[in-house]
């Protein structure tokens, strides 16, 4: 073997060994769920501040459907009620999940206003939980959802720190980082996610983002839209209608 | 070329060797052990969204009620709950829609239920119908007067409550509530015109009463009295007043 055949060799070997390790794994890609293409969609959500009236419902059947515990400081989705007085002062509380507080007739003096603002993960286009995962757990998939991928997950909480909407949580069983992910197992199936479903003033509405024949393409149109934050340039896709300006 | 062998010596060979078997079990790691999904980015994200995808479903969607049930979405449509969907009071149903016989869906009954959304909160919006649960017909269960398939606010004759509010309002939280105005005062129509010249008839016989009090005749739950000794020789609004609540 002269030195020529043996460069040609080791060539060869080299690319070879790329091919097979860098190719094959992609021939293994395939649907997620039967015909589901996430390609052909880019969810969003709408949110109708005048239209919640704190049920706390959406808190109740984001539990039971993604499996939350049931503790009161986990959540995928929460209702915050706002409380500005006469004073200026503004208080903000997390309501309950419908258990007592929201119960109990609150007689309150001095309110200038009040409302309830309904919060989850806003599903940002530019999300800094991406960018801040050591490990690459937490990705956004291309219909603009971000997941957490729980096996890949250190549960190292950097992206909870990340999180400028406060929207995760370190999961007590599992161990790693856990959000809302528009309920994605629904949205493969042509569902709802599971707070949009039961909220009975229609405060939260679901769809694609592209689409305009679509509620969401209406809420879009008709509403002076806010999001949470814009200063952070994050680019949520949780729209907010009818925002007061103490929420944040 | 084999002088070239022979010219290297011993030790250099024995570290060549050492690098080699490493260089193998590495790619023997990479190419058979490693999972494909670690190897490539595009693949881990496929096979988390993939896990995302197969979690279970638990709501089962506004469209899979109507299937089976008729009567209760049909009423339900032209009510003002007709944007609520069944599951928001029923609870998760995606069981109950897999095995209709043996799963049956909660119904809740009782009074708190109702309470998540009615009860008077100031940061509700205005306009939305809320209660005070501690005057409005305390202890007693919403359905008795509201059918929640297509809730309607009972009220007593429009043109009574016009001038006669306060009554109105007092008699709504009493036990009286869904007695009409009429039913005890007989009012000629004249006594819309000339309210004080033509007035309405009072009940002036103990046994008006007694169709209802008197020992026998009540119904379920209603107070009865034996009317030959309760109180015989007064009328019975001289003693109760019937607009007020428990009727005293």
């Amino acid at each position: 073997m002269d030195r020529r055949d043996f460069l040609k060799h080791v060539c060869l070997l080299i690319s070879s060994g790329a091919v097979v390790g860098g190719l094959s794994p992609a021939a293994w890609a395939k649907m997620i769920h039967k015909d589901y293409d996430p390609a052909k969609h880019y969810y969003g959500m709408g949110v109708d501040i005048d239209k919640c009236i704190g049920c706390a419902r959406c808190m109740q059947a984001c539990k039971t459907e993604n499996d939350v515990p049931g503790d009161p400081f986990y959540f995928r989705t929460w209702v915050e009620r706002y409380v500005i007085k006469v004073d200026k002062s503004v208080t903000v509380n997390t309501i309950n999940m419908g258990l007592d507080e929201s119960r109990d007739v609150i007689m309150e003096k001095d309110v200038l206003r009040s409302f309830f603002v309904p919060k989850l993960c806003n599903q940002c286009d530019h999300p800094p939980c991406v960018q801040v995962c050591p490990v690459g757990a937490t990705f956004k998939t291309d219909d603009g959802v971000i997941l957490v991928d729980g096996k890949r997950c250190i549960g190292c909480r950097y992206c909870i720190q990340a999180c400028p909407y406060g929207a995760r949580y370190l999961h007590p069983e599992t161990r790693v980082a856990d959000k809302c992910t528009f309920c994605y197992h629904r949205l493969v199936r042509g569902l709802l996610p599971a707070c949009v479903e039961v909220c009975p003033k229609q405060a939260r509405v679901f769809g694609d983002m592209k689409s305009i024949a679509s509620p969401l393409g209406r809420f879009i149109r008709m509403n002076k839209l806010h999001v949470l934050k814009p200063s952070l340039n994050t680019d949520p896709k949780v729209l907010y209608a009818n925002l007061d300006g103490e929420v944040n | 070329m084999k002088d070239f062998f022979k010219k290297i010596p011993e030790q250099a060979v024995r570290i060549i060797v050492l690098f080699a078997v490493l260089a193998l079990v590495l790619l023997v790691v990479r190419q058979f052990i490693l999972p494909l999904e670690l190897k490539d980015p595009a693949l881990q994200k496929n096979s988390a969204m993939e896990r995302e995808a197969a979690k279970e479903v638990k709501y089962a969607g506004a469209q899979s009620c109507g299937q089976c049930h008729e009567k209760e979405p049909e009423m339900k449509k032209s009510g003002y709950h007709r944007d609520l969907s069944c599951e928001s009071c029923h609870g998760a149903a995606q069981k109950h829609v897999d095995n209709p016989t043996d799963v049956k869906p909660t119904s809740p009954k009782k009074r708190d239920y109702c309470s998540y959304c009615h009860n008077y909160n100031s940061s509700r919006p205005t306009g939305f119908p809320q209660i005070n649960p501690d005057t409005h017909n305390p202890r007693k269960p919403c359905i008795t007067c509201h059918n929640p398939h297509n809730p309607k606010p009972p009220k007593t004759p429009r043109s009574c409550a016009a001038c006669h509010a306060e009554i109105e309002r007092t008699k709504a939280t009493s036990y009286h509530a869904l007695i009409e105005c009429t039913v005890c005062h007989s009012t000629p129509e004249k006594h819309k015109t000339s309210p004080r010249t033509v007035t309405p008839t009072k009940p002036d016989k103990r046994e008006f009463c007694g169709k209802c009090h008197a020992k026998g005749s009540g119904g379920k739950g209603m107070p009865t009295v034996d009317m030959a000794t309760h109180g015989e020789k007064y009328v019975c609004w001289q003693c109760h007043y019937p607009h007020m609540l428990g009727g005293i």
